[in-house]
């Protein structure tokens, strides 16, 4: 193990990259994740690697879809008007089941938006994340720690499972700084890549990387087979964590840096003796249904605390079967919800008595 | 003693290329290439979204078929990836001229160690023959059915003579493939394009002046000779930038 | 002496070897059909055959194998 060094967000996640035994980025720069790029325009020619400045998102996202092909670890990194660039090849990728590593360092939206911090790519992440019948894991940190573990994680996944998986955080956790222990190399898991296009050798028949089925029953029997996969993730890579739950009767539900802010107002509640509790999904797909679903037997009403008009709340309200009422707390285009904000939403929801 | 036969470097599967058509020709002259410098086990092709897009079944090396237009990204990265692999594209007028211009033009300026084999037959092909970006002033095509007006949809791009302008690229050369003399020419140079490769030298593009006789409405014969009559007035053949001359100039 | 041997079954008539061949010794048999559903190529005279390989050479479908 190393020590605790003070990292930026979006540096730590470069880092764990590196430590993960990725040699290969291509980027485009866009604010706020551009620190990423610059940490690897530095690090990887000190140590064999690549660094390319593509010329659109479009080229770098099928750079890393290259690499991948070679069976190499592969990342790039953006925000997201250039996620959307991406997903074409996104698609392409899952379509082909190559691994890659994309950071999504989310900004306000729709169009042009802004540069401030936003989880308004919640859709786009786990629901339409390019064109076609696929998913992306998509892990979403709410610390500088986490913006470095869920890296390495991600890799891992995306190696064992291969798909795409997807850092899903915002311009806060990206430009905030905190002490950070990034996992030494010896600990990365890799896998074998029989797959791979590494050249015949004249020795086996040739590798194809597709995503090409003209025929319908073929690329249904993909699809259902890719689907199969999925439901393994569902099952082995689903990621929560619970504050408070014990005998929470309000149950947050909260991400990245949505879920730091109403920690602190559910501390605040419960000091005003409201029971209230936090639900964080650090996998935002595959989804925590199952604790949710549990909860719902035991709480009164949920609430949706997000930086967006409300995307992961229909989520909830899915997992819940809508069982209980769901609220939704947020702020949208670059706003953040104060602690005193959600605390007000959640007294609300208790019924004003408090 | 056999003089002429099928390149180890095709498989068997047979190609879906309608009759007459020269792609099978272009394919033929790829493998001869990887065949003669013996780099099979160490090549990697890229195909195109285009009448091309199943050249991945074609050639017996490894591949991977990319999005429309982003063969040259694609390749980028996997010649980044392991520099020791032989990678090529193999892409027609609409994936490299119109939807992937960028990535032409970037690979070709970034003098990407990779070899490149563009088909221009004025047309798009797989999709049943609508307005290339190197279709002819008034060809008739689906799209243009009255004729490519350059009024309305602009003049064909010379994709040789605006890469050349770059001080990237190593090697430009455009051929055709319209009769045996023309053919020899242009095994000679897509060789050459391959060679680079292997000494380092990057980006080289090879233009290839192609029939479409399904899309331009014509016999296979016919198309040949509109080759010699209308394109390659308009495309001359030649070599557009050579590195290795200039040095010994 | 000089040799052609064709895969017809992959021949799709085209003709573009018949009209590259110097000594005009291919044709393409319209009185018969391969398995693809083409009338393909035949040689009228194998002994005039000088080898050239310009019908392979023109030949898009790699069908034709030249002996010499």
């Amino acid at each position: 193990m190393t020590d605790k060094v003070l990292m930026k967000g979006n540096e730590a996640i470069a880092e764990a990259a590196i430590k993960a035994g990725c040699r290969h980025y291509f980027g485009y720069p866009i604010t706020p994740q551009t620190e990423i790029a610059a940490y690897m325009a530095k690090r990887m020619p000190k140590i064999g690697g690549t660094f390319l400045q593509a010329e659109s998102e479009l080229a770098a996202i099928n750079m890393v879809y290259g690499v991948s092909s070679t069976g190499k670890r592969v990342m790039t990194s953006s925000s997201s008007p250039g996620i959307a660039l991406k997903s074409e090849g996104l698609s392409y990728l899952a379509g082909a089941d190559l691994p890659a590593f994309v950071v999504n360092v989310q900004r306000g939206g729709p169009g042009l938006g802004g540069i401030q911090p936003s989880q308004s790519d919640y859709f786009q992440a786990t629901k339409a994340g390019g064109h076609g019948d696929f998913r992306m894991i998509v892990l979403a940190p709410a610390s500088v720690q986490e913006m470095a573990d869920l890296t390495i994680k991600g890799f891992e996944l995306a190696d064992k499972y291969r798909m795409t998986s997807m850092i899903l955080a915002d311009g806060t956790m990206g430009q905030m700084m905190e002490p950070v222990e990034i996992k030494d190399n010896t600990e990365i898991k890799t896998v074998d890549k029989p797959w791979a296009v590494t050249g015949t050798g004249c020795k086996r028949e040739h590798n194809i990387i597709n995503s090409l089925y003209l025929k319908p029953d073929e690329l249904e029997k993909g699809n259902f087979e890719r689907f199969e996969k999925y439901k393994k993730v569902e099952e082995n890579e689903t990621m929560y964590e619970e504050f408070m739950m014990d005998d929470a009767e309000i149950c947050v539900v909260a991400f990245g840096i949505a879920a730091r802010v109403s920690q602190n107002a559910i501390v605040e509640a419960r000091e005003q003796g409201i029971k209230a509790g936090m639900i964080r999904p650090i996998t935002l797909w595959p989804f925590p249904k199952k604790p949710l679903l549990a909860a719902a037997d035991r709480v009164k009403k949920f609430i949706s605390v997000e930086l967006s008009m409300g995307q992961m709340i229909e989520d909830i309200e899915l997992a819940i079967r809508c069982k209980k009422p769901v609220e939704l707390c947020n702020r949208t285009g670059g706003m953040i919800p104060s602690p005193e904000e959600v605390l007000a939403k959640i007294k609300e929801a208790n019924g004003g008595n408090n | 003693m056999i003089v002429f036969e099928k390149p180890k470097s095709l498989t068997d599967a047979p190609l879906h290329y309608c009759p007459g058509c020269t792609h099978g020709i272009v394919h033929r002259l790829v493998a001869q290439a990887i065949d003669e410098l013996g780099i099979e086990g160490r090549t990697i092709g890229i195909a195109p979204v285009g009448c091309s897009v199943m050249a991945y079944d074609y050639f017996a090396c490894d591949m991977v078929e990319a999005s429309h237009g982003r063969a040259p990204a694609v390749a980028t990265g996997i010649k980044r990836a392991d520099p020791s692999k032989i990678v090529f594209t193999y892409q027609g007028d609409g994936d490299l001229a119109s939807i992937g211009t960028a990535e032409t033009v970037h690979s070709a300026t970034r003098n990407e160690n990779i070899t490149v084999i563009f088909i221009n037959n004025a047309i798009y092909g797989m999709t049943g023959g609508q307005m290339a970006p190197t279709s002819l002033p008034g060809q008739v095509t689906q799209t243009s059915p009255y004729g490519r007006d350059p009024k309305l949809c602009g003049y064909p791009v010379k994709v040789c003579e605006m890469l050349a302008q770059l001080e990237g690229p190593e090697y430009l050369e455009r051929v055709a493939v319209n009769n045996v003399k023309n053919i020899k020419k242009a095994q000679a140079a897509i060789k050459k394009a391959f060679e680079n490769q292997i000494n380092n030298k990057g980006f080289s593009l090879v233009e290839v002046i192609s029939s479409c006789p399904t899309n331009w409405g014509m016999t296979p014969q016919e198309a040949l000779k509109w080759i010699d009559d209308n394109m390659i007035p308009y495309y001359p053949l030649g070599v557009y930038k050579d590195r290795s001359n200039e040095e010994e100039k | 002496m000089a040799k052609l041997t064709f895969k017809t079954d992959l021949c799709k008539g085209c003709g573009l070897c018949v009209d590259a061949c110097p000594k005009h010794l291919l044709v393409i048999a319209k009185d018969k059909i391969n398995q693809k559903g083409h009338s393909p190529v035949e040689i009228t005279d194998q002994s005039q055959c000088i080898g050239c390989a310009f019908c392979a050479t023109m030949c898009p479908d790699c069908i034709i194998t030249v002996e010499r």
